[in-house]
């Protein structure tokens, strides 16, 4: 059983797992999809790609920003039976660029932590943009491969 | 001078040569009769005595000497003038075209170079003008050598573009964290940092907390730091390669980042859209945000204990301070750190690690009850103030500073009630002062109940400025109107005032968290409005080994604990399946558990003890605002006795 204390206006509650067995009877409001002040993920409800998604990184904004949007943004929206087949030539100048910068982006060959929700640059800590340097990109629901390499190689 | 020196040169032997003929010639008349021999000369029209028609003859004679010797000398003194003037103007000439070349030179030996702080922070000193006229002239060839890569007033402005788009004020956190926004956002666009730290964008937690638990010797240079989960990184958020030069701003095609280092925004004029350096530069702006932070807050009674006393104390912020501890306490016997806030409990941890390998002796004063005591419900606060001294700290609590002497070379702090400290060295870790210093000339407000900037809820000054981070005191539409100090908040700011700086205007709304460690064993993540002032609502469950901030990152793979946070999804509560034995109730071990913050019935913060990757539901618990009746049940949804 839960045991209960006061200490002034501080109240102190010990509870055992089987206290909390029991689902929780507090109400949450329900959230609302298209709440414009809501941090959004990669993807936009408008279907668009949400730069500015802390899970790209510093991808879209570092010196191959304009190459990565241009690159992926046609990825994204290719209608092609192999998604982004069109986009051979976007995608081998984003390389190009990034070989420029193998401080930034390390061309890792193993991708270590390449994790599905990448926590490079989370709401939080601002990391590095390092990443793969993989032309294909997965499917635009999961987020952009990354590497969280070490900034500096 | 040396013309008159030359010119002597040439006419001595001029001269000489014409005294002695004069002298010869002197003699030779003076010398009388019939020695001399006849000259056969034309006839004397006068001769007043026998040898006078000689005597006229050698007059004659001498004056002729005299007058060639004197036009001689007129002419090589003047042609002597036309070469010296030639010469003047050839140099002159040739410094001209030198100081045009001269521009282009840095230009193209700069980019390849890291952009250096020092060279662009070096005020210009005065380029050597017209050489001085030195009529050898072997100097001339490396005069014009010396001119490039020289640091002249003229180029001074193409180092510095004279308009951006988008100026920030500021070079930390918030600052970076809305450079990224803004070009994620706007393509290609331009965006100058403005910082007056030598250092290009980093984060601070890890100075007072990774950066001490760090193996390597030379962690104040290389200042990398290992996560828990091992992975190394840097504190710059970006290495110097990801920004671009000043000076290639203006012409970048796709726009880009960079950063000036060593300037100090002092003026700034809201009407013209533009700011004044320290260096009288001007640049104009679009957008500007202002990002300043703060200075660390110092007692009164060190700052007038004189100099003796203020040589050994150091307020902790950048990473000079970092360095400069450092150094310090591995020469010292005694350290007291004087504050019981986050900083001050960190360092204090942080340094009590290092005393066991050293004899280092670490004191900590603070006038409250106990760690923490201003964020913490005071049962938590003693908790932690034990586990504080049992990382090796002294702590003196309820500590209030009368004053500070300096004797033998060792620190005597007086307290009010009587004690006597000695120490060798202090850390005043007692509170941040917003720097609001562009306030007065820009007519920005000042908030005079939290400090700061005043800025609506889109973070918005006036028309085009923005203020993130330290020194922007906000209307958080939840919350009501703030100030935060908290990493993860200029994060959220910077980043949001970028949004807001490219079109977005949003509101603040995703509420920042904040979290501390103090040690391996104790560990809180925290959001909202977390004051011990408050009514609290504690729920505790017995903490097992698998609690703590060490294994909770070991398992997410993260690093920094903010970044787990957002890893995690919301889980919905599952309910346990094996009713465990009814455990026994460890009164004063506060294991894990969760804490709520009361106002007015409604929950405005909330403390995740030694509980992990569950803030997306507290954040969402706050967002709603609502009054529940019973906060256990509220609790049941963190699941605190699983991992």
């Amino acid at each position: 059983m839960s045991s209960v204390r006061e200490e002034g206006k501080d109240q102190i509650i010990f509870v055992t797992k089987e206290d909390h067995a029991t689902p929780s009877s507090a109400e949450l409001v329900e959230e609302d999809p298209n709440d414009p002040y809501e941090e959004r993920g990669l993807i936009l409800p408008s279907g668009e790609i949400n730069w500015n998604c802390p899970c790209l990184g510093g991808m879209a904004s570092g010196p191959c920003g304009t190459d990565f949007k241009d690159a992926f943004s046609c990825f994204h929206y290719s209608k092609e039976e192999v998604k982004g087949s069109e986009c051979l030539e976007q995608f081998r100048a984003m390389q190009e660029c990034m070989q420029r910068y193998p401080e930034l982006y390390p061309q890792e060959d193993d991708k270590v932590s390449e994790t599905d929700k990448t926590s490079q640059d989370s709401a939080s800590a601002e990391t590095s943009g390092a990443n793969s340097t993989s032309p294909t990109v997965q499917d635009s629901n999961t987020t952009q491969p990354n590497t969280e390499g070490s900034v500096e190689s | 001078m040396l013309k008159c020196r030359n010119v002597w040169k040439k006419l001595a032997p001029l001269a000489r040569a014409s005294s002695t003929v004069c002298r010869q010639n002197v003699r030779r008349v003076g010398l009388p009769n019939g020695r001399i021999p006849r000259v056969p000369v034309a006839h004397m029209s006068t001769g007043p005595t026998g040898g006078g028609g000689e005597n006229h003859l050698y007059v004659l004679l001498v004056g002729a000497a005299c007058l060639g010797g004197g036009i001689y000398a007129y002419q090589t003194i003047k042609g002597d003038q036309q070469r010296y003037q030639d010469r003047i103007n050839e140099i002159s000439s040739r410094s001209q075209k030198a100081a045009t070349e001269e521009p282009t030179t840095p230009i193209q030996s700069e980019p390849p170079a890291v952009p250096e702080p020092e060279t662009q922070a070096a005020p210009s000193p005065e380029e050597p003008s017209p050489p001085v006229p030195d009529v050898e002239l072997a100097a001339a060839p490396s005069e014009t050598a010396e001119l490039p890569p020289g640091v002249d007033s003229t180029p001074a402005s193409l180092k510095v573009p004279s308009h951006t788009p988008y100026l920030l004020i500021g070079g930390g956190t918030a600052s970076f964290a809305a450079a990224r926004s803004i070009r994620a956002r706007d393509p290609g666009a331009k965006v100058l940092i403005v910082t007056d730290e030598p250092d290009l964008p980093y984060m601070r937690p890890p100075l007072s907390k990774e950066l001490w638990f760090s193996d390597d010797p030379s962690v104040t240079e290389t200042l990398r730091f290992k996560q828990w989960n091992g992975k190394e990184r840097s504190i710059y958020f970006q290495p110097a390669s990801f920004y671009i030069n000043p000076e290639e701003l203006d012409s970048a095609e796709n726009g880009g980042v960079a950063v000036l280092t060593g300037k100090k925004v002092v003026q700034m004029d809201v009407r013209g859209n533009k700011v004044k350096l320290d260096d009288e530069t001007e640049i104009s702006y679009d957008k500007c945000l202002i990002a300043t932070g703060g200075v660390p807050r110092n007692l009164q009674v060190i700052e007038r204990a004189g100099e003796e006393v203020t040589q050994k104390t150091t307020l902790f912020r950048k990473i000079e301070d970092f360095k400069s501890l450092d150094k310090v306490t591995r020469n010292i016997k005694s350290v007291t750190i004087i504050g019981g806030g986050f900083l001050g409990s960190e360092l204090a941890c942080a340094l009590g690690r290092r005393s066991h390998e050293s004899d280092l002796e670490v004191i900590q004063m603070y006038p409250e009850k106990g760690n923490m005591g201003k964020v913490l419900p005071e049962y938590l606060s003693n908790w932690t103030t034990e586990k504080v001294k049992r990382e090796g700290v002294k702590v003196i609590t309820e500590a209030l500073v009368k004053s500070v002497t300096c004797k033998d070379d060792k620190l005597e702090i007086q307290l009010k009630d009587g004690r006597l400290v000695k120490t060798d060295h202090i850390v005043a870790a007692v509170g941040l002062e917003p720097n609001v210093d562009l306030a007065k000339s820009a007519g920005l407000e000042v908030d005079s109940d939290f400090g700061g900037y005043r800025v609506n809820a889109e973070l918005q000054a006036r028309s085009n400025i923005w203020v993130a981070g330290d020194a922007a005191c906000f209307y958080d539409i939840r919350l009501g109107r703030r100030r935060v100090e908290h990493h993860d908040h200029a994060v959220v700011s910077g980043r949001l005032a970028g949004e807001n700086m490219t079109g977005a205007n949003k509101p603040y709304w995703h509420q920042s968290m904040f979290w501390s460690d103090l040690g391996p064993d104790v560990g809180y993540e925290a959001i909202g409005i977390v004051d011990s002032s408050l009514p609290t609502v504690g729920v505790f469950a017995k903490a097992t080994a698998k609690d703590t901030p060490k294994a909770a990152t070991e398992q997410s793979g993260t690093g920094i604990r903010s970044e787990s946070e957002t890893e995690d999804t919301a889980t919905s509560p599952v309910a346990s399946s094996t009713p465990a034995p009814a455990m026994e109730q460890h009164k004063d071990d506060y294991g894990k558990g969760v804490i709520f913050y009361l106002r007015d019935k409604v929950v405005v913060g909330i403390i995740l003890w030694n509980v992990f990757n569950r803030m997306p539901i507290a954040r969402k618990i706050i967002k709603d605002g609502e009054e529940h009746a019973d906060l256990n049940e509220v609790a049941k949804l963190f699941n605190i006795h699983e991992d």
